[in-house]
């Protein structure tokens, strides 16, 4: 396999709105910049981003920067580096006004005003009454905000390398990233893109879960660089979960249901939840509710040939209500399960959604790592943005209309860094051809010909290890035995063959490449939730019940080599303002 | 489920239903193991000409929200559709 070369100042891996908000900033400040996307950029995972984008606007209700601040630290459950939430609520106004001048069409308040909506998690005056702070274009603004980025790129003349997959950072002996390996899905040819600075945007790992909400792009490719670059992942044992996805399908069923009075029901068709939560019942919250569905099943009480979900059960509201309120549910329900929820109950489980951790970074986008007794080193040339990041904004819990917010915030932060790293380092770093060569032989172990398992086999039982062992129901046992699972995972992983080796589109090959990014990731995840003996946002452990400030009150560091664990203080002082100190969280 | 290169084809178009969305994955990626191979010619290069629809509008035709203007394509949509839920 011959090895083009190309040079570019800056590479962005990564096409959704993280990465496309950071070219766009490069490539007005005149840096020759390249964009690497393994699908066409307008298909990345942003474009599922419906409910808006969270700014301080006041334009429906009173509303201030301070105040997102603090929902936003409380909904952290204090997990959040107040640096950079602060940073973020004080320039989110500003940033939307930018993408409205970029195209993005909000919808409007009759006074012309960009409309906003409630959403959970938003107050006025600290946790007072509630807000109105997600902008949205209808309920597609992610959609809309990847089309206007886009566009501004191509008027910006950015360089877009559509459907090559990259599979691993080049660094130098002193740690510097010098660029990355990418391969054309489209003829199989390996590229090595050498870049002055490096970001990463490769969005999730939902697809370590069985059942998750995810596109199937999300395959944590960029957390697999950086594991696999000897850097550490930070927080991974903060997923979040939906307690209501369609059983095998992943996909979410609106909280709404159950709010317009839908229940759920096991196999001896019991309303369980009134065991659980006597009191709320079927509207207890996401974790409660979860963890439920997960006991029923576990305990042999599950629907189905497998006994291996619940019902959600809405027939006795009436097809009025159901075709009136839930016209989408109802929709897809026809659709995928060919079921009528006016007559049948549908099938749920609880759905992986999205990542809180990822690739450690400062508020200025640049990836840190503990260096000697330095926590916080910049790893030089590196940066990261948006789900693959943890800044940390979301902490232990992400609050809605946060993560649109999240990817053009620290996008654009990222890339004014790369402006000013060029503008001090104005010479390109000699290439270490011993990374190239390493890189170019981890792709080569894909060409070799053999008998044993397949890609989807292993992947299937990947993925159902994840779900009985580190899904929303916790237990030192249990993560244990998922260490230990997802490990001999991992050791069967060289017994791993594809049968296709053609050059055009072979998609067996990237399937394999995202495979191995999969069980990096998922072992990154078991080991992390093993660790942390509290619970804390979305890290809810059945032995741990509560939150252990004391102790626990820091930032996880997951390293590959040795599965070894280490930790960070949380940065509880903001940039100008009081720290918010750690409360009870109680909405 | 990996598809072998024997129709060069079908492994670009299997690449072209990776989308952004879960629904879109589904509805395109069970079209391709259960319905492609019985689609004419005509209806291949239908079938080509939907991948090219934004993900959102996509949706919204496949679902049945909304028709789209030419009528081969609302064909073709129908075709995805009645594969979804197999």
């Amino acid at each position: 396999m011959s090895l083009i070369r190309r040079r570019f100042d800056a590479l962005i891996i990564g096409a959704g709105g993280g990465g496309l908000r950071a070219s766009l900033q490069l490539s007005r400040a005149e840096a020759n910049v390249a964009v690497v996307s393994k699908v066409f950029p307008t298909r990345s995972h942003t474009v599922a981003a419906q409910g808006g984008v969270n700014a301080a606007l006041a334009n429906v209700l009173p509303d201030n920067w301070h105040w997102h601040m603090f929902d936003t630290v409380k909904g952290s459950d204090y997990l959040g580096d107040q640096d950079a939430i602060e940073y973020m609520c004080r320039v989110a106004p500003k940033l939307v006004y930018e993408l409205e001048h970029y195209g993005v069409p909000f919808s409007r308040l009759d006074n012309g005003k960009i409309y906003q909506r409630a959403f959970g998690g938003q107050s006025q005056n600290f946790g007072e009454k509630q807000a109105a702070r997600t902008c949205a274009a209808a309920d597609r603004t992610g959609h809309a905000m990847l089309h206007a980025l886009y566009q501004q790129n191509i008027r910006a003349k950015t360089h877009f390398f559509d459907e090559y997959f990259a599979t691993d950072l080049i660094k130098n002996e002193e740690g510097a990233v010098l660029g990355a390996i990418v391969v054309s899905i489209q003829t199989g040819e390996a590229m090595l893109i050498e870049a002055r600075t490096t970001l990463l945007a490769t969005g999730g790992a939902g697809q370590i879960y069985r059942t998750n909400s995810n596109a199937l792009i999300n395959t944590g490719d960029g957390l697999g660089m950086v594991l696999r670059a000897g850097i550490p992942l930070q927080d991974m044992e903060f997923i979040q979960f939906h307690p209501t996805g369609i059983a095998g399908i992943g996909m979410l069923i609106t909280e709404g249901c159950r709010g317009e009075g839908g229940y759920l029901v096991n196999g001896d068709g019991e309303r369980f939840m009134e065991r659980y939560a006597p009191n709320a019942k079927d509207l207890a919250s996401r974790d409660v509710v979860s963890r439920s569905i997960y006991l029923e099943v576990k305990e042999g009480r599950g629907c189905g040939p497998n006994k291996d979900y619940v019902l959600l059960k809405l027939d006795h509201l009436g097809a009025d209500t159901i075709m009136k309120r839930l016209p989408g549910i109802r929709q897809s329900c026809l659709t995928f399960l060919g079921i009528d929820p006016i007559e049948t109950p549908i099938p749920v489980y609880p759905t992986a959604h999205y990542c809180m951790g990822g690739i450690p970074t400062n508020r200025k986008g640049e990836v840190v790592m503990p260096v000697k007794d330095t926590p916080e080193e910049p790893v030089p040339g590196l940066y990261a943005a948006g789900e693959c990041a943890c800044v940390s904004v979301h902490g232990g819990n992400r609050l809605g209309g946060n993560s649109l917010l999240d990817i053009i915030v620290f996008g654009r932060a990222a890339a004014n860094e790369m402006i000013e790293h060029m503008k001090e380092n104005r010479y390109r770093l000699p290439m270490n051809e011993a990374s190239v060569e390493k890189a170019m032989d981890r792709l080569h172990r894909w060409d070799r010909k053999g008998e044993g398992e397949t890609v989807d086999g292993l992947k299937e039982d990947l993925k159902k290890a994840m779900e009985d062992y580190c899904g929303v129901y916790r237990t030192q046992e249990l993560l244990d035995k998922g260490v230990e699972e997802i490990g001999k995972i991992r050791d069967r992983l060289p017994n791993v063959y594809i049968n296709d080796f053609s050059r055009t589109f072979n998609t067996a090959r990237i399937e394999a490449l995202e495979l191995e990014n999969l069980v990096e990731v998922a072992m990154c995840t078991v080991v992390s939730a093993a660790a942390r003996q509290e619970s804390r946002g979305a890290h809810s452990r059945v032995d741990f019940p509560k939150r252990e400030d004391q102790q626990w009150m820091k930032h996880s560091l997951y390293f590959s080599e040795g599965d070894r664990m280490d930790y960070k203080p949380v940065r509880t002082k903001p940039l100008t303002v009081d720290s918010f100190p750690p409360k009870e969280r109680v909405y | 489920m990996a598809v072998t290169n024997s129709d060069p084809t079908l492994a670009s178009l299997r690449w072209q239903c990776r989308r952004g969305m879960l629904e879109l994955d589904l509805f395109l990626q069970r079209f391709l193991l259960h319905g492609y191979a019985d689609l004419n010619q005509q209806q291949k290069r239908d079938f080509i000409e939907i991948l090219a629809f934004p993900d959102q509008e996509l949706l919204e035709i496949l679902l049945g929200q909304v028709s789209a203007t030419e009528q081969h394509i609302n064909e073709i949509a129908e075709k995805i559709r009645q594969c979804a839920a197999l």
